[in-house]
């Protein structure tokens, strides 16, 4: 499988990739990693025109302490964020869920930032970081913006990031218990996409693949600050959810692993913390 | 007179560069098998689950099917032809055929670039390590318990060299 035929321009700054974005519209996509995005395009769901190629931005990967907070830079690859020291000490739950993404290969490849502009709710790593309450950084030619993960993804494949905005940063606050963490992933081959997963941090709870888009399991978390006990608010982790049915597992299917799995990720970061 | 939609790739592949215009589509695995004749490096499933076409791009694995040639552009590539011969095997190679570490062959390149990288990360892996760091490459012949006993043997003889 080949992609359709595109332009090809590399930016040598954010700046120029920006102007590109603006020059081209919603023509041109950014390609980071490309381990999203190119396999659409190599099944011809996305045909881009134009690919601007932001993947030598060394500006744009970093992973750094500001004390009360992690800043990584949105092309810090998942092999990086997996071995970061400061992030199995202070954030481990990322620094874990990184090395659960894909495969050896594919995590010398992708990007944090591109899972999170991809806005794929199967990903691991965007319902990861609502868990953890993250907020990402994006840059148009208007300025810098943040937006919360709360607020950032708003259907299949779409984002609050408008065209011609790139994805520059992924903010994670210290959690309270750094060590109150579980990741949680339901697959039937080591490099699937999650059936269903579930990543908590204290008391947050970070749904994957139960919708359109990565979610909270808000009922859960009700139950759990109303001083509900580990196995009533897993009982309701699939409440306020909307999975599909595909050849992988059925909605009811789903939403039962969503209670087991949830139960177990509130045990094990109990366990933990 | 180039079109808008190709590109001139210099990259270096097995320590000799090498510079082709090739249309900016031009995955990586098939600049490697088309243009330089490299075809060690397999197409296996075209869909990044397989690792039949894993290289090393600046010395990190890679599925080179799910790399543009731009992307690899200014980078050294490493292929299956580039680690070893006939005449002198690399290590891992030498231990794919010393523990029948395949059936068809077919996975075998990708199989043999994956391991190298596990062995570059750790040299001395467990049986675990080698099957967690396997996850992206798929033996259709399931020949798996003799690819990790080579996974084995291959470190335990670079250890010892």
């Amino acid at each position: 499988m080949i992609p359709a035929s595109f332009a090809y321009h590399r930016a040598a700054s954010a700046d120029e990739a920006l102007s590109l974005a603006a020059e081209h519209g919603e023509d041109a996509k950014f390609l980071a990693g490309g381990h999203s995005l190119l396999p659409l395009m190599k099944l011809r769901f996305a045909a881009p025109e134009v690919i601007i190629d932001i993947g030598r931005l060394s500006e744009l990967s970093f992973i750094t302490d500001e004390g009360s907070a992690i800043r990584i830079g949105a092309l810090t690859r998942h092999h990086d964020v997996e071995h970061s020291e400061l992030l199995a000490r202070e954030i481990p739950l990322l620094a874990h869920a990184a090395g659960q993404v894909g495969d050896p290969q594919i995590r010398h490849r992708g990007t944090i930032g591109g899972s999170v502009a991809h806005g794929d709710p199967a990903s691991d790593l965007p319902a990861v970081l609502l868990a953890l309450d993250a907020t990402f950084v994006a840059r148009g030619r208007a300025g810098t913006r943040e937006i919360p993960a709360g607020e950032f993804f708003r259907s299949l494949f779409e984002t609050a990031l408008e065209p011609g905005e790139l994805l520059t940063e992924i903010v994670v606050p210290k959690p309270a218990n750094g060590a109150a963490w579980s990741f949680q992933k339901f697959t039937k081959r080591a490099i699937d996409w999650a059936i269903v997963g579930v990543a908590v941090q204290d008391d947050r709870i970070g749904l994957i693949n139960m919708g359109s888009v990565p979610l909270r399991a808000g009922r859960a978390e009700a139950a759990l600050a109303a001083g509900e006990p580990v196995a009533d608010a897993a009982a309701v982790a699939a409440e306020g959810t909307s999975p599909g049915s595909d050849i992988h597992a059925s909605r009811a299917y789903r939403e039962h692993l969503a209670r087991v799995l949830v139960g177990r990720a509130l045990e094990e970061a109990r366990s933990r913390s | 007179m180039p079109s808008a939609t190709d590109v001139s790739v210099e990259l270096t592949v097995n320590g000799r560069s090498c510079r082709r215009e090739v249309p900016a589509r031009t995955l990586l695995v098939h600049f490697l098998r088309e243009q330089l004749g490299l075809t060690g490096t397999h197409v296996g499933c075209d869909t990044t689950q397989c690792g039949a076409c894993t290289v090393a791009m600046d010395g990190v694995a890679v599925k080179s099917c799910t790399v543009l040639a731009a992307q690899a552009g200014g980078h050294e590539i490493t292929t299956i032809e580039g680690i070893g011969d006939e005449g002198k095997l690399h290590p891992v190679q030498h231990a794919f055929w010393a523990e029948h570490g395949l059936q068809c062959g077919y996975c075998t390149p990708g199989m043999v670039m994956a391991v190298r990288q596990i062995i570059a990360d750790n040299p001395d892996p467990t049986d675990a390590d080698v099957r967690r760091g396997l996850a992206g490459n798929i033996c259709r012949c399931t020949g798996y318990q003799n690819i990790v006993a080579a996974a084995l043997a291959a470190a335990a003889a670079m250890r010892e060299s």
